[in-house]
């Protein structure tokens, strides 16, 4: 039983410590927001935030977040309403939209380290999310978007 | 199974839960509807002048088109209309895009319009097989009837509770009006009686005129999983979670054709977590999308199904392809390319004109498997129990799911569902639903809900790649520089050897897409097909065999262009010739000269429309402008699946990586019914196309696939894509009927890229991937 905060919430999850938090996830607590494209950490689309912080819920087992606040995609914001949702929505990013929760995580968590990135500084975070369909122009954009409003 | 969706304990998405309720209730009601209604046809004046109908193809595919508003529509008394999605979504948008031509058409209030995703059922919807770029083509027809036929049955429950002509009534935006008295009654108030009304026959409906549209053509609609999908919600083929549901991973053969010869699941076995491990039969070659066989471990979550599956000890029989060796193998099909092949157009007289050439130039391309690698890999949940089967999978053909699934399970295929989830993406992996069956066999035999879950190394290693090839090219030029003859020999693994024994030779559908099907107006002109033999599972992936052809034709005009000395897209377009509704016979196009399944007649080959997207591009980007060192645009234009795309491409060659700062796409799809996907679909095109000239490649090594995973099998990333692609949709009216854009924006960004890349750094790149860096 590792207990963790699970957005927002104390959370004990019944699951082995070694397993990767991406499935404690997904198989035990039921959140399948954050999704399994690799397994190992080259595409981001597992993206979740511990303590704030972007991480690939794939690379890190249960245990490496026992008493630490884990943020998927569903606890990002109570309404979906976060200002990186809205610019996604706002610029109709999404294709398949399979990758894009990992994308958002990623978005969320540059700009509250950085509340105006360059576009290159955009681009440097962005980099270990892959996007099959190709979205990443309007990625950039809506990331600008939500930055800056423009 | 609304019970288990709701016993699941996990939010699931509105539009799962009202798919679910749609089929399940609604269905009955509206059978009830239908075989109740005795009332007579109603007499409508007015002929369908607004647009006059054209044959598709879609009359020609399995179970063909359903344009029935009963199948389609419901409208609930609180005036919420339901729209029965029944393609699939992978990212086109074409789960919104239909839905919506329909709803334009009703007259519907679009805030008010819920869309549902319908399960595999053909007999009911019509051809479900959700790739070629055939959803809006097929479909938009049948979508304005539907809408135009509904409004109708709304305007005579009107005006017969108003005892007026239905001629007196007026359809507004989800209500209907009497001006005669202002007296309005809402489509909800009418649904129960609108609904009971036998639907009208085309020729006595009534359409919009352009002018009148509020969403066909429009920017105004959003995808509707927009929302779910940024907030999480939206279900993808592994998110159903079920009570009492396990999780398995598959050991599959790694060579084709290979068989288990013996394993030991001791270890696995005494994992915590792991609870059965099964051996699935493979079928054996050629086996369609039947599943590879393999052992399977069955656990409590994933992960432990992971650990279980390291822990086997597997020994596999590699079969016939054991000793496939993709080197060797693009080595004795460039042998192939070289010498004659078995002709399947000629023109003119192409031995003729070499004997009289002042000059030959050829060129010999190349290209590597491909794996199609959606970001959700393969996966599926199914529930089979007591005779009765549910899947739940991220299906480009859920209906051929069904089938191939009632067939692996032994139960008659009305006891079984398929429900198309989200796909993370399908690029021609998902319409072979071998991951979907291979669950449902799982299931049955554990008489429990599971999910089959593929790891990205099970995607590049057990799928179904695109096929490899080598394209020879060679043009004749006379003693004025004139060029006199074309001949383009292709030499690829048919994806026919996936269903039946291999001819080695491509089939017509694969000859068909940019190689018999050329444009040029060179007076010589050959097409052969060299023998290459499968050992592979071959299957298609996103413009399936436009991506070699295209590459090697495309490439090779402005190669001839250089060598010549012309400009290169001068050249491209005289090899295209003059504006032109190509003649078959005049031009000799083979007689089983495959047109994408459509009627020439209707969707024919003209040369006008290719040349006009190629100026659009060229123009864009300001074609012929002296360019800085390391940098250069390069043009290509291609027809496929009957929609003409030219891109302009620019790279930028910094510190030795390639870049490409700017692409400009011009396509041609006929009437743009959602111009927002398209651009969406085009800027896709870009990046993807770019991933497939840079970086894949999938080899072969004793048989089997020597990638895992994103780390040697790349994609294009955030720091290095297509930055700024601008989409140039060509305007047309309704009349110049809509085609498709989900393939057709990928073929000409390859030889686009190579093309610039040579235009800046004088390389000349013949064989793909080509890799992301280059010495300048």
């Amino acid at each position: 039983m590792i207990e963790i905060t699970l957005n927002g919430a104390a959370r004990a999850i019944d699951a082995s410590p070694e397993m990767p938090l991406l499935w404690a996830l997904r198989d035990v607590a039921g959140l399948t927001g954050a999704k399994f494209g690799c397994g190992v950490g080259l595409c981001g689309s597992c993206t979740v935030h511990v303590d704030g912080v972007a991480e690939r819920s794939c690379l890190l087992r249960l245990s490496d977040v026992a008493g630490k606040a884990v943020t998927t995609i569903e606890g990002l914001h109570p309404e979906g309403d976060h200002p990186v949702q809205a610019a996604w929505r706002e610029l109709n990013v999404p294709q398949c939209g399979f990758c894009q929760a990992g994308q958002i995580m990623q978005a969320a968590s540059l700009l509250s380290a950085k509340a105006n990135p360059s576009d290159a500084e955009i681009m440097a975070a962005m980099d270990g999310n892959i996007c099959r369909c190709g979205c990443y122009e309007r990625i950039v954009a809506a990331v600008r978007l939500a930055a800056t409003g423009i | 199974m609304l019970k288990y969706l709701k016993d699941s304990g996990v939010a699931l998405g509105a539009q799962v839960q009202a798919a679910a309720g749609a089929v399940v209730i609604r269905a009955v009601d509206r059978r009830t509807f239908l075989k109740g209604s005795g009332l007579a046809l109603a007499a409508f004046a007015s002929p369908a002048a607004a647009f006059e109908a054209w044959p598709t193809g879609g009359e020609a595919m399995p179970r063909g088109l359903v344009a029935d508003p009963l199948v389609f529509v419901s409208i609930d008394p609180d005036g919420t209309v339901t729209i029965m999605a029944h393609r699939s979504e992978m990212g086109t948008g074409v789960k919104t895009a239909l839905p919506m031509v329909l709803a334009d058409e009703m007259g519907a209030d679009w805030g008010r319009v819920t869309v549902a995703q319908a399960p595999g059922d053909e007999p009911r919807y019509g051809n479900q097989d959700t790739d070629g770029s055939r959803s809006m083509r097929h479909h938009i027809q049948t979508m304005r009837q539907m809408g135009a036929s509904v409004r109708q049955m709304l305007a005579e429950a009107a005006a017969a509770r108003w005892g007026v002509g239905a001629n007196a009534v007026r359809v507004g935006v989800h209500v209907v009006e009497n001006p005669a008295t202002g007296a309005t009654l809402g489509f909800g108030d009418l649904a129960a009686e609108a609904m009971a009304r036998p639907a009208p026959p085309r020729e006595a409906l009534t359409f919009k005129s352009e002018a009148e549209f509020r969403y066909i053509g429009k920017e105004n609609i959003r995808p509707v999983d927009l929302r779910a999908i940024t907030t999480g919600a939206a279900i993808y083929g592994a998110d159903m979670r079920l009570p009492g549901m396990r999780y398995a991973v598959i050991a599959r053969p790694p060579v084709a054709g290979g068989t288990l010869a013996s394993y030991d699941a001791t270890d696995a076995l005494a994992l915590p977590g792991v609870e059965r491990v099964e051996t699935l039969e493979g079928a054996a070659l050629p086996g369609g999308f039947a599943p590879l066989g393999g052992v399977a471990v069955i656990a409590t979550s994933t992960w432990a199904a992971l650990e279980g599956r390291a822990a086997l000890k597997i020994t596999w029989d590699h079969g016939p392809h054991a000793s496939y060796d993709s080197e060797a193998f693009s080595a004795e099909m460039a042998a192939t390319a070289g010498k004659p092949g078995k002709v399947i157009r000629d023109r003119g007289d192409y031995d003729a004109a070499k004997a009289g050439a002042a000059r030959v130039i050829s060129a010999t391309y190349h290209q590597a498997h491909m794996a199609q690698a959606p970001m959700e890999p393969p996966c599926a949940v199914a529930d089979v129990r007591d005779g009765e089967a549910m899947i739940w999978a991220p299906s480009q053909s859920p209906y051929t799911a069904r089938e191939d699934i009632a067939k692996a399970l032994g139960l008659d295929i009305g006891r079984v569902t398929v429900q198309p989830t989200l796909l993370g993406g399908g690029f021609g992996r998902k319409s072979k639903a071998d991951f979907a069956t291979e669950a449902a066999i799982l299931s049955q035999r554990m008489g429990a809900p599971v999910l089959v879950q593929w790891t990205r190394e099970d995607d590049i290693q057990n799928g179904y790649l695109h096929t490899t090839s080598a394209e020879h090219v060679e043009a004749t030029v006379d003693a004025e520089g004139r060029v006199t003859g074309w001949l383009h020999r292709s030499v690829a693994p048919s994806i026919l050897s996936t269903f039946a024994p291999d001819p080695g030779y491509q089939m017509p559908i694969e000859s068909g897409m940019g190689h018999v099907d050329t444009p040029f107006a060179t007076p010589n002109l050959r097409c052969e097909n060299g023998q290459a033999m499968a050992h592979a599972r071959i299957g298609w992936w996103r413009s399936v065999s436009n991506v070699p052809h295209a590459f090697a034709a495309q490439s090779f005009a402005a190669e001839l262009a250089h060598a010549l000395g012309r400009d290169q897209r001068e050249m491209l377009l005289e090899l295209i010739g003059p504006a032109r509704v190509i003649d078959p016979k005049a031009e000799a196009l083979p007689e089983d000269m495959w047109n994408y399944g459509e009627p020439y007649a209707q969707f024919p080959i003209d040369t006008g429309r290719l040349s006009n997207v190629l100026n659009v591009a060229a123009d864009a980007a300001g074609w012929g402008a002296e360019m800085p060192a390391g940098e250069g645009w390069g043009l290509a234009a291609h027809r496929s699946f009957v929609s003409y795309v030219a891109a302009a491409v620019r790279v930028k060659i910094v510190d030795g990586l390639i870049r490409v700062p700017e692409v400009h796409m011009a396509i041609d799809c006929g009437f743009a019914a959602n111009p927002e996907r398209i651009r969406s679909q085009m800027e896709g095109a870009a990046v993807m196309g770019m991933t497939a000239t840079l970086y894949s490649g999938v080899t072969f090594r004793d048989g089997a696939v020597q990638q895992q995973n994103f780390n040697d099998y790349r994609m294009a990333r955030a720091t290095n894509f297509p930055e700024r692609v601008h989409t140039h949709i060509v305007a047309h009216p309704f009349s110049v009927h809509a085609t498709g854009v989900g393939e057709p924006g990928l073929p000409p960004i390859p030889p686009a890229l190579c093309n610039a890349i040579f235009n800046a750094t004088g390389k000349r790149l013949r064989s793909l991937p080509i890799g992301e860096t280059i010495d300048a």
